[in-house]
């Protein structure tokens, strides 16, 4: 499947990957009216990480075993069967935050409006996420994996 | 002592409107400008910290910021301008030299703009070059005096023994910018797009990093006062060997790179203890006379066995002429001419905008008189020093240069916006920095596809002006001056550069 490589090498930790995605993932998918209108705003699903001048942007990495799976109490979280993409569906997700507890990267986080799990969904329905193509020095790439 | 307050070089101009407080420019500017207030979540800018780079601009998602020149600052005044007064004021303050980067910027004739092309019409066809084959190969280094040939069964063999030249695919080569003074994603770029060119870029005085031996067929490995990073094995790795004695941007001066800069990556390449200052002496205190030179040129080959041209590179100053002369006969392969628009990533203001002359006037002089005293095949000439196009380029070559380095073009396609605080080593752009924050901004990925667009798109444009011009290989078009006349220049500029006034015949 097509997975979204990170090079920590040129990663400046200038966060426009999170403004992007969060504006992927709004009401509008206009940044101005979904930073001055939509309360709450929508969580990122990729944050950059930083120690020292080391940083990369960290996001689903839809796992082959992904844990997420096995712990889903109700079936929310699913995989695509055409991209492979692990994915959260809204209308089973509980919120016992299960998937949250055992996400070895801490990608999962809880949605800022309702009580469901957000995870990256690699911007389904766009030919590429959102965050690999705004990133301004190609640090994010989206490429077939290789295993 | 007080500092007194002078009105800012630049305004940030934030739109409130637009502004949605994500902090990009917060974090990504190395000059503190921009501050993000947590209790009105507004972001607001100090103006005085801004050095007009324009880095927050290009990344802001909403495009928010515009960064102004500050208009209202001193009455408008032709001879006290507001660079001067707050020059003046920067050294009643702190009693230095004012220090500044990049080229000369100060409004002097820029020839290039003030000579034209010619191109075919009638008489003699242009030439398509979408349809016919265009030659934009060089090769710089000693061309014999005459050839002689072996005529074999009807074989033709070359019985000349040819010295050693280099092979350029296109006549344009990177300048010398060394490691420390750029950032090795940087350096990696240059070497890696010199190499899928198939042109050559220049180490500087910085030595050779470790990652970039493998790029040597494509470097020419510079030989500076400081004599830092030398060694056998970085003698025997370059292609060329260029010895510097001086710089278009300071002519005179040497070199500093302040101890700050030198990380230990720096000091391995240089061949200095880790974080001591790098200072290369105005002279090379072992060069005083061409015979001097001579010996270090000889020396260089004899090191090398006599396998890679050796060059000179000097600043353009009024006695370039019998320098260049001097050094032609002094044995060197090629002689590198800087001229005063030539950049730099230090240098003392006073000397980058005042010292030397134009490179314009300096190839026109040298070539004519290397050509007069019948040694012109004894050296290839490289013209340096703000080539900012193809058409400075091409008439460049049209007036005596082999082939032109370009360095400040090549920044400019890295990213670049000229703010001439290469000095402080906080470039934004991750060139002129060796700041790990920084360097990382520069993916030599990016680099190379950059670098390789522009010499790709400058050689498409030679090629369609050569095809004007109705010939089809540059080798024709070098020191063929009749393809060039000057517009708005006096009687005594045109016969320095040699090429007769727009409107005259052949």
């Amino acid at each position: 499947m097509k997975r979204i490589r990170i090079d920590e090498k040129y990663c400046m930790g200038c966060r426009l990957c999170e403004v992007h995605c969060i504006v992927q993932h709004s009401k509008t998918k206009n940044i101005l009216k979904t930073y001055m209108g939509e309360y709450p705003k929508p969580a990122p699903r990729i944050l950059v990480e930083e120690k020292g001048y080391i940083t990369f942007a960290l996001q689903c990495r839809h796992c082959e075993d992904a844990p997420c799976l096995d712990a889903c109490m109700t079936g929310a979280m699913y995989r695509d069967k055409e991209t492979g993409a692990v994915l959260c569906n809204e209308d089973k997700c509980v919120g016992c935050w299960m998937c949250i507890m055992v996400c070895p990267f801490g990608v999962i986080s809880r949605s800022s409006d309702k009580k469901i799990a957000s995870k990256c969904d690699l911007c389904m329905g766009e030919d590429i996420p959102v965050c690999v193509k705004n990133c301004p020095n190609e640090a994010l790439k989206y490429e077939d994996s290789k295993d | 002592m007080a500092k007194r307050p002078t009105p800012t070089e630049f305004i940030v101009e934030r739109d409130k409107d637009k502004c949605i407080a994500c902090q990009v420019c917060v974090r990504m500017c190395s000059n503190d400008v921009h501050i993000y207030d947590a209790d009105t979540n507004t972001v607001t800018s100090d103006n005085s910290r801004c050095v007009g780079c324009h880095f927050c601009e290009t990344l802001c998602p909403t495009d928010a910021i515009t960064i102004k020149k500050n208009e209202s600052c001193f009455k408008p005044n032709a001879n006290w301008s507001a660079s001067v007064i707050s020059d003046i004021t920067k050294q009643a303050e702190t009693g230095g030299v004012i220090l500044t980067g990049m080229g000369c910027d100060k409004p002097y004739t820029i020839y290039w703009d003030h000579i034209l092309l010619n191109a075919s019409q009638v008489t003699n066809p242009s030439i398509d070059p979408l349809r016919e084959p265009m030659e934009l190969r060089r090769y710089i280094g000693r061309k014999p005096d005459k050839i002689e040939l072996n005529y074999n069964k009807g074989k033709v063999e070359l019985k000349t023994k040819l010295e050693k030249q280099l092979k350029l695919e296109v006549p344009i080569m990177f300048s010398a910018m060394s490691y420390g003074s750029i950032s090795l994603n940087t350096c990696i770029s240059l070497a890696k797009a010199s190499h899928e060119l198939g042109i050559f870029y220049n180490t500087g005085e910085g030595g050779l990093h470790k990652s970039l031996y493998k790029y040597g067929k494509n470097t020419i490995i510079q030989i500076a006062s400081g004599r830092f990073g030398v060694h056998p094995e970085y003698l025997k790795t370059g292609a060329a060997i260029e010895i510097k004695i001086g710089q278009g941007a300071k002519p005179g001066i040497g070199g500093h790179l302040p101890g700050e800069k030198v990380s230990k990556e720096v000091s391995e390449a240089r061949m200095i203890p880790e974080g001591t200052d790098a200072i290369s002496p105005a002279p090379h205190h072992d060069i005083y006379s061409i015979e001097d030179l001579r010996q270090l040129i000889y020396a260089l080959k004899e090191a090398t066995d006599y396998e890679k041209p050796v060059g000179v590179k000097i600043a353009a100053v009024h006695n370039v002429v019998p320098i260049a002369s001097g050094i032609a006969r002094a044995g060197a392969d090629y002689i590198a001419i800087d001229g005063m628009r030539g950049g730099t990533g230090a240098a003392p203001k006073v000397i980058r905008d005042n010292v030397g002359i134009p490179i314009e006037f300096a190839i026109a002089a040298v070539d004519a008189r290397l050509r007069e005293e019948g040694i012109r095949t004894n050296v290839s000439l490289i013209a340096a020093g703000g080539f900012r196009s193809s058409g400075d380029v091409i008439k460049a070559i049209a007036l005596g240069a082999d082939a032109v380095y370009i360095a400040t073009s090549a920044l400019i396609a890295l990213g670049c916006s000229q703010c001439q605080k290469c000095y402080t080593g906080k470039c934004n752009w991750g060139i002129a920095t060796q700041d790990p924050y920084l360097t990382k901004r520069l993916n030599p990925e990016i680099g190379v596809q950059r670098l390789k667009n522009l010499i790709k798109a400058w050689s498409l444009e030679i090629k369609d002006m050569l095809g004007g011009m109705g010939i089809n290989s540059i080798d024709s078009l070098c020191g063929n001056r009749t393809h060039l006349r000057g517009i708005g220049l006096s009687d005594r500029e045109l016969k320095i550069l040699g090429i007769k006034s727009a409107g005259e015949p052949q």
